[in-house]
This record gives C-alpha cells, structure tokens and sequence, in this order.
C-alpha cells in the first residue's frame, strides 16, 4: 500500500552529504524527501500520513551497492533479478548495479532493456544495469557504450573477468568519455592468477591449493591507472583487495588521476585462514588474503582511498559449492550480511565511525557512478535506510532471501541489522519481528 | 588404594614351580629332542625364558626357544576400545614336526591359549602342542586344558592374580589381590 | 568395524598428528614388518572388514602396497578406479560418498588429484578415510614410510638431517614429510630451483639450499622427488637435461659428502632426470626398503584406525584370558 507521505519519526538521522547528524523526523512525500526536523516539528497537514517509529535507530540515505551479481538472464535456479532485488532491500540497499557477467552476456541495448523491466516489476530495490565493456565479454570488439546507456545502463564492466587487452582497456576509457560513464575493472593478470584458488601465501602452500599472487591484481591496477592518465577517462577499480593496490591508487589519486575503487566486506573482515579445512565458501575471486592486507584496506577505507563499500554478491547453487576445493566457483553472496559485517568489523571494531560508513556506502556509490540517492537534501528521492546499529543476530543462510546460501559468516553472530528499507518513498522491506 | 592382598608365590617358592615345571616338560617330552619353547608376550616370554634355562642346564642342551604375540590374533579386537599396543613375535625356528610348548603365566578363559594356536597354525604344523602355565585359576570359556601347571588357584568374585616377573617388575611374586568390584 | 582408536576416524594427513602419535603408527609398524617375512603372511586382525581402495588418479605401487597390507590383514578389498574430477566424469565425489556409506563399507583408501579431497569424503561419510594422496596436499602413508626407514637405517629421527630434492612446490609427499619430521625433531632442508618451491618456503620451517652441492654436504639421508612431468604446468624448468646437469643426484656429487648420505625416493623414479641409476642401484640406496616397510606402515596404520568400540568394551568386560 503506498501512501502519498510518510514520517520517520525520532530516529537519528545521519546524512554525509550535509554532515548531519541528529536526532529528529524525516519526512517523504509523493517519492521525495520534503523535510528533516527535530523529533515532533515536522508537521503535515492534509493527506494520510503513515507514521514509523524509528527511535533507538538510525535513519541514512538508502545504501547503494555498486557491484553485485543477479544471475539473470541464464542462471534464474541461482537467483533472479526479483529475488536479488528483494535480498538488496532486505540488506537495506535501495539501489544496486547488475554486472553484465549473465548468459547471455548484457551486451546491448535489447538486453539492457529487459534488466530494466525486470526490476520494474520486481518492485523492490532500483537495479541500474551495467554493461559489458567488449561483445560477450570476449575481449575483442567494444559493445555499443551509447545505446546501453541509453537504455539505462550506468557503467561498462568485463566484469567476472579482466579485460586483458590494454589496447582496449585504453579504447574503453577513451570511448566511455562521451557518454560520462565510469569503466570498472576486475583486475586480474591472467597468466599469474591461473587456475588459482585462493591466496598465494603460507596457507596454500600447507593445503597444496595453486595461489594466486598480490600482484596479479596490482600489475592491472597500475596498468589501468596509468591508461587513464593517459585518457583522461574514470577507471574503477572493482573489489581490491591488497595493500599494494591501496598504494597505487594513493599514487594514482596524488596525481589527480581519475582513479576510484571499492572494497568488498569480506575483504575488510577474513584473511586467508577462512580457507582452513578447504570451506569452498571461503572461495571468491580475488581471494581472501593476509592479516596486513585487510588492515590496509581498512585504513583506506576510512581515508578515503579506497572511494566506497561495494558486496560482490554472487550467489552459487549448493551443489556448485559441494565440490572439492579446487573445482568449486569462486563467489560469495553478501547483500544480506554487508552491513552487519562492515557495522561489525569497522564501526564496533574501532575503524571508523558511523558517519564514514555511511558515505562509504550510499553517497560515494551515488557520487561516483552519477545515480540517484546517496542523500538526504530537500527534493531528493526518498531512498531511506534505517537500521539498528547494536542488534545482535546469527546469520542463517538458510533464511537468506536472496537464493544463494553461500556465505562465510554462517552460523556468526553479528552487530547491526536493518530495520526498514524504502525507495521512492515505498517500504520495500520491513524486518519481521 | 591399598587393597587386602595375598602372595601366593614368593620369590622362592616361585622359582621352585618353574623349575618343577622344566622338569615335567622334558619328562613329558621323554627328553629334549624336537623340543621348542615358546612364551606368550608378555611375562609368558619371561618365564619360559627362566625354563629354557633350567632345561639347558639340567640337560645340556640349548633348547630354541621364541616369543609370540596374541594381540592381532585376538577374538575381541572388535571390542576392546583403542587397539592395543601389538609386540613383537620372534620364532625364527621352523616348528614343522616339532614338539611346540606353549608358555604363559596365567590361564584363565582359554582365549589366548586359541589365539596362540591359531597363530602357530599359521607358522606351520607342529606333531604336537603343549600347555604350560604357572597359574591356572579355573573360569574357562573354551574347551582348553593345560598340560603342564604350576599351581592352581581358586580366585573369587572380586579378586585378580597377578603375576610379577623380575625382568619387568622388579620382583618375582605370584598375588591375588580385591579388584574393588565384587 | 569402523572405530575411533588412538588416531581419531581418519588419516588425512601428517600435519594434523603429533609426535606421539606418528610414533605410534611407526613403533606399531614393528611387528608388521615381521609378518611380511613369514611364510604365511596373513593375520586375521581385520577379517570381515571392507575396505575400498578408491582411487581416482592412476597409480599401481601405492593401490598395491595398500592392497596387500589390507589382504594380509585379512580384510575384503574392492578397487574402485576412476579418473577425472567430479567435473568431468559422472558422479560428484559427494554422491560417490553416499554411495560407499549406504553399502556399509569400513574404511576407504583414496587418492585423488584435488588438494582437500580426502578431507571432503571424511566429512561426509563415517567410514575410515585413509589418505592415499589428495593433490598436492600429503600423502601420509608415504611420509610415515620414509620415517620409517630413516629410522631403520640411524636408530633415531631427532637431529636427524633430511634434505628433500625436487619439485616441491607440486609434491605431496614433501609436505608430508616436512611435517612429519619436523614433529619428530628432525631437521628439513630442501634444494630445487626456485621456480619449484612454494614462494612461502620461508615460512614452513626448512632451509632452503639453491644448491644440491650444499645440501649434499650437509644432509645424513636425502629423499629424492620425482621431477613430476604430469603435474608441471609448463614451463617451471626449461629442460630435463639441465635440470639433471643442475640438480641431479650423480655418483661424482655424492663422492664429495663428507659421509655416506642415504638416498631415498618415493617413486616411480625417472633414472637420469633428479637421480642417476648407480645412485638408485647402490650401496646407500634404500628405495627398495621403502617400498618394504610401506606395507607394514600401511597396515599399522589400518590396525590403529579400525579401533574398537569402547561401548562394547564395556560389555565385554567379564572376559579375558
């Protein structure tokens, strides 16, 4: 049921955007924020208005999760656009981008399109497509950057693999300048990280697993920063993961490159030893690395560096990940756990505060991929997060919405849990009492 | 905890029996031809090394003699919990033909006694096989009797008898002692 | 007759045991040797139990010296040979895990090319699970042979001085052996090019040699690797010929040790690759007794693991000699 207006009432609201922080009410009306006001001043005559108790929680702009897996088209048994919408809100992420990794591969404006209407009818979070930087991520031939975006999409990615070409890494940046878009990269070097399986380090030598080194990640990371000096255009950095790519994007941002990067939560909470006993859901790519490694990155994280928080979500069938080690696919899902495991790890464990995470996780995803939301300014939309940030829960996969149940913090118990989800104005998600 | 015990066999007395008991090994046997002592791990190994001396020195010879161990021979393996720390077995001797004596210091159920020979079956066929024990305290599960005896005891509900043997213990001694469950 | 004896369900590796109980399974080892010497080399220990040797990689001399270590125990034996990962062929190791389980077998030997594989079963199925070698992980049994003849030939494994040549970065069997003897007291080396040891050889307590030369005069017994052909992505060496020039074990280089260094290899070995055939064929030669006393530690090794119930134990009690 949509009502025209509604109140949240009396929860501290945090908005980075306009270093806000206060107790007070919120106001949404016909999709947009009207007001903010201290507890019981803002008034709304006229129209029904619903009002949410919100007191002992915390009222954000809606999360935005930049970088996450829907697996349709090609793989619905795994998760579809709807049920992946409906886990995003449920991890209070108003908006996500859908990586073009599916089958077929969203590689034109056709394709595009069908996301768009998928998540129109699934009614929960926004999903902004973004499509594949070369033909059926090929590597090869550059996919029409105009008319995906014109259909909708917000990025080019390869994602799910490397573009391995610089030759059209460079012709990427340069092309992706017309339409404003960012081009995202997994950076991996191909010959290096082959047939890997986790972490090049002590722990695969013990458990006999192939590694994959540091430096296959930030051999393409320095590579893509100095094409986009060169360019001019936006490379991001998808999902980094070691202290060595942190110091080259700090090279690369002293310099004024255009340069912006994410880090997934796992990164910022397990290391390598996740692997002990081979647990296939400790498997991602890249992969869980050192104790120093995530101390970096969380450093970053909170200077800024690494620009914001994004899930890789990337749900797999429980027959995928029962497998020997080796033979298992890589990914982890994350939509439903990103913020407890950054509230938990970050907030609770002393990195930052509150107010960083925040805009690490709503107004620099809506900053630097040039969406909606991340906000909480007067006429913006009304794409609201409220959660709790002391509720302490043990994570279920099994009542997971999302399809997948492949997580590493399963059976953990974790701080911080979202209370309400609203797009537009809309309750997507309300958190079953 | 001290427990109400009574030596049945001292030092003395014991070696007194085991001499008596070389003795009616080589009478039995009319002699020490094709004779081959053999003792079961572990203080069965100790004795009939005791009577293989009193035989060499009575008569003269030098008696082969061996050692066996029961342990993976045994009937109960499925049972008995952890496995048992298995001992070694050294009979280098062909025992095709020969007269095999077996030795231990108690004999109780019969159970070792029918490992014992299941395993010197799988060694070879002996004309014949003899029993010797120090102790028999009755209580047999199998049909199995002992040709030769040291001394027989009655043990009741709630007592054990243990054998001491210098070698590994310290002291010779035979003691029947209250187990603590009647 | 699967049971929980003084080395929990499975073997999967040396690793997770300590000294004590790698000294267990090789001071149980003892009394197998002599079995094998008899005329009758049987025992009827494990009579009625089933074990299956399931082994997805080829391999003759480990699946035989398995076999008749379970035949000499008297066990029932059925070889299951597969080839390929649960990708390629057929049935998922998981599904072939239930299958096992629902036919009631005791103990399962398997070898397989996953690094984890023998973990992934033991999980899931209650039967013994032996390792035979999973990957590139370890390969127990192995490890705990080569003590074993170490032990034969010094009397001791503590100060002992191993050094283990070759691909180490692809072998499993020097991870088991770095592991077991490391808990033993020994002291590990390994020699081989760079480009074939795991860049984290630092950190698992072994000095590194770059050159066999070294190790030569510093070792009491070298184990010498297979320079594995099958499993080398290539490129690792550029050639046999140098590897042999570089780092082979010859007679010329083994007369300038300052003592009589034991050589040892796991096999199948490649004469004239990581070994020359006057080294394999002489006097401090002891490949063939490694292959010995692997029967005996494999059936040690099943004896130990198919221990008894101790619920029946209890029961049991009333009986004894």
């Amino acid at each position: 049921m949509t009502t025209p207006a509604t109140l949240l009432r009396g929860g501290r609201i945090v908005d980075p955007s306009q270093n806000h922080d206060a107790v007070g009410d919120l106001l949404l009306v016909d999709g947009k924020v009207e007001a903010i006001g201290r507890v019981g001043e803002v008034r709304r005559d006229g129209d029904a208005l619903e009002t949410i108790d919100c007191s002992g929680l915390i009222i954000s702009p809606g999360f935005v999760d930049v970088h996450c897996h829907l697996r349709e088209p090609g793989r619905e048994e795994v998760e579809t656009i709807a049920s992946g919408a409906r886990a995003a809100a449920a991890g209070g992420f108003t908006a996500v981008c859908a990586m073009p990794n599916t089958d077929p591969v969203t590689d034109n404006q056709a394709a595009v399109g069908f996301i768009i209407r998928q998540a129109t009818r699934a009614g929960a979070a926004r999903v902004y497509p973004i499509g594949a930087i070369s033909i059926g991520e090929q590597g090869k031939t550059l996919a029409e950057f105009g008319e995906m975006v014109s259909a909708g999409a917000v990025a080019v990615s390869d994602d799910g693999k490397p573009v391995v070409s610089a030759q059209l890494m460079r012709t990427a940046l340069e092309y992706a300048r017309t339409f404003g878009i960012p081009v995202a990269d997994h950076c991996e070097e191909p010959t290096l990280a082959a047939n890997g399986a986790m972490n090049e380090g002590i722990v695969s030598a013990r458990l006999g697993l192939k590694g994959i080194p540091a430096e296959a990640e930030e051999i393409m990371a320095i590579r893509d920063i100095l094409l986009a000096r060169r360019t001019g255009g936006h490379i991001h950095l998808c999902h980094m993961s070691t202290r060595g790519s942190v110091e080259l994007i700090r090279w690369g941002k002293e310099r004024g490159i255009h340069v912006t990067a994410e880090v997934c939560p796992h990164h910022l909470s397990l290391t390598e030893e996740a692997v002990e006993g081979y647990d296939t859901n400790a498997k991602m790519n890249p992969p869980l690395r050192t104790a120093d490694d995530v101390a970096a990155l969380q450093e970053a994280v909170k200077d800024g560096t690494i620009d914001l928080i994004a899930t890789d979500h990337a749900p797999h069938h429980y027959d995928e990940k029962e497998r020997e080690f080796a033979d298992a696919p890589n990914g982890i899902v994350g939509l439903e756990t990103a913020l407890a495991v950054n509230l938990t790890w970050l907030v609770h464990g002393g990195v930052m505060d509150i107010t960083t995470l925040i805009e690490r996780m709503s107004c620099a995803p809506a900053r630097v991929f040039r969406l909606d939301g991340g906000t909480l300014r007067r006429g913006s939309v009304a794409d609201v997060t409220v959660f709790d940030p002391d509720a302490e829960w043990t994570v279920d996969p099994e009542r997971f919405v999302s399809k997948g149940r492949n997580s590493p913090y399963a059976g953990r118990t974790l701080r911080g849990r979202v209370e309400l989800t609203v797009v537009d104005g809309r309750v997507i998600h309300r958190r079953q009492h | 905890m001290p427990s109400r015990q009574t030596t049945v066999l001292d030092a003395r007395a014991m070696d007194r029996v085991l001499r008596r008991m070389a003795d009616e090994i080589v009478e039995n046997n009319n002699g020490t031809d094709d004779l081959i002592i053999v003792g079961i791990q572990r203080r069965g190994v100790q004795l009939a090394g005791r009577i293989v001396r009193y035989i060499n020195d009575r008569e003269k010879v030098d008696v082969p003699s061996g050692a066996l161990d029961i342990t993976l021979y045994r009937d109960d393996l499925q049972t008995v919990g952890p496995r048992p720390v298995v001992g070694p077995t050294d009979l280098p001797w062909a025992i095709d033909g020969k007269h095999v004596i077996i030795v231990d210091d108690v004999l109780y159920t019969g159970r070792t006694v029918r490992a014992a020979l299941d395993e010197l079956a799988d060694f070879g066929r002996p004309k014949r096989i003899g029993l010797a024990v120090l102790i028999d305290r009755g209580g047999r599960e199998l049909p199995i009797q002992p040709d030769v005896v040291g001394k027989a005891v009655e043990i009741a509900r709630g007592e054990r008898i243990d054998v001491f043997v210098e070698e590994l213990d310290g002291k010779d001694a035979v003691v029947v002692a209250a187990t603590g469950d009647a | 007759m699967s049971g929980v004896g003084a080395l929990g369900k499975d073997l999967l590796g040396l690793e997770d045991l300590s000294g004590d109980q790698i000294r267990l399974i090789l001071d149980t080892a003892e009394p197998f040797k002599e079995i094998s010497e008899r005329a009758i080399k049987k025992v009827p220990t494990l009579r009625g139990s089933t074990i299956v040797n399931l082994f997805f990689e080829a391999s003759t001399r480990t699946r035989v010296s398995f076999e008749f270590a379970e035949k000499r125990l008297s066990a029932d034996t059925v070889n299951v040979a597969s080839s390929g990962s649960s990708v390629s062929k057929g049935e998922t190791l998981v599904d072939t895990a239930r299958n096992l389980e629902a036919m009631r077998i005791d103990m399962v030997v398997i070898r397989h090319g996953a690094s984890g594989a023998a973990r992934f079963l033991a999980e899931r199925i209650e039967s013994n699970v032996i390792n035979a070698g999973d990957g590139t992980h370890e390969h127990p049994t192995q490890g705990l042979l080569d003590m074993l003849t170490l032990r034969d030939n010094f009397g001791h494994l503590d100060g002992l001085k191993i050094c283990i040549c070759g691909d180490v970065l692809h072998s499993r069997v020097a991870r088991s052996n770095i592991w077991g003897l490391r808990k033993m007291g020994a002291e590990v080396a390994v020699c081989g090019p760079r480009s074939l040891l795991p860049n984290a050889i630092g950190e698992m307590g072994v000095t590194v040699f770059e050159h066999i030369e070294d190790a030569i005069q510093w070792a009491d017994a070298l184990n010498i690797l297979r320079l594995q052909l099958e499993r080398m992505q290539a490129g690792y060496i550029p050639s046999l010929r140098e590897y042999n020039r570089v780092f082979g074990v010859s007679r010329e280089r083994l007369e300038r040790a300052p003592k009589d260094l034991l050589i040892l290899h796991p096999g199948p070995m490649n004469r004239g690759v990581e070994i020359d055939s006057d080294v394999a064929d002489g006097p401090h030669s002891v490949i063939l007794n490694q292959v010995t006393n692997g029967v005996a530690v494999r059936m040690a090794v099943l004896y130990l693991l198919a221990g008894g119930k101790p619920e029946l134990a209890e029961a049991a009690k009333g009986g004894g000699r």
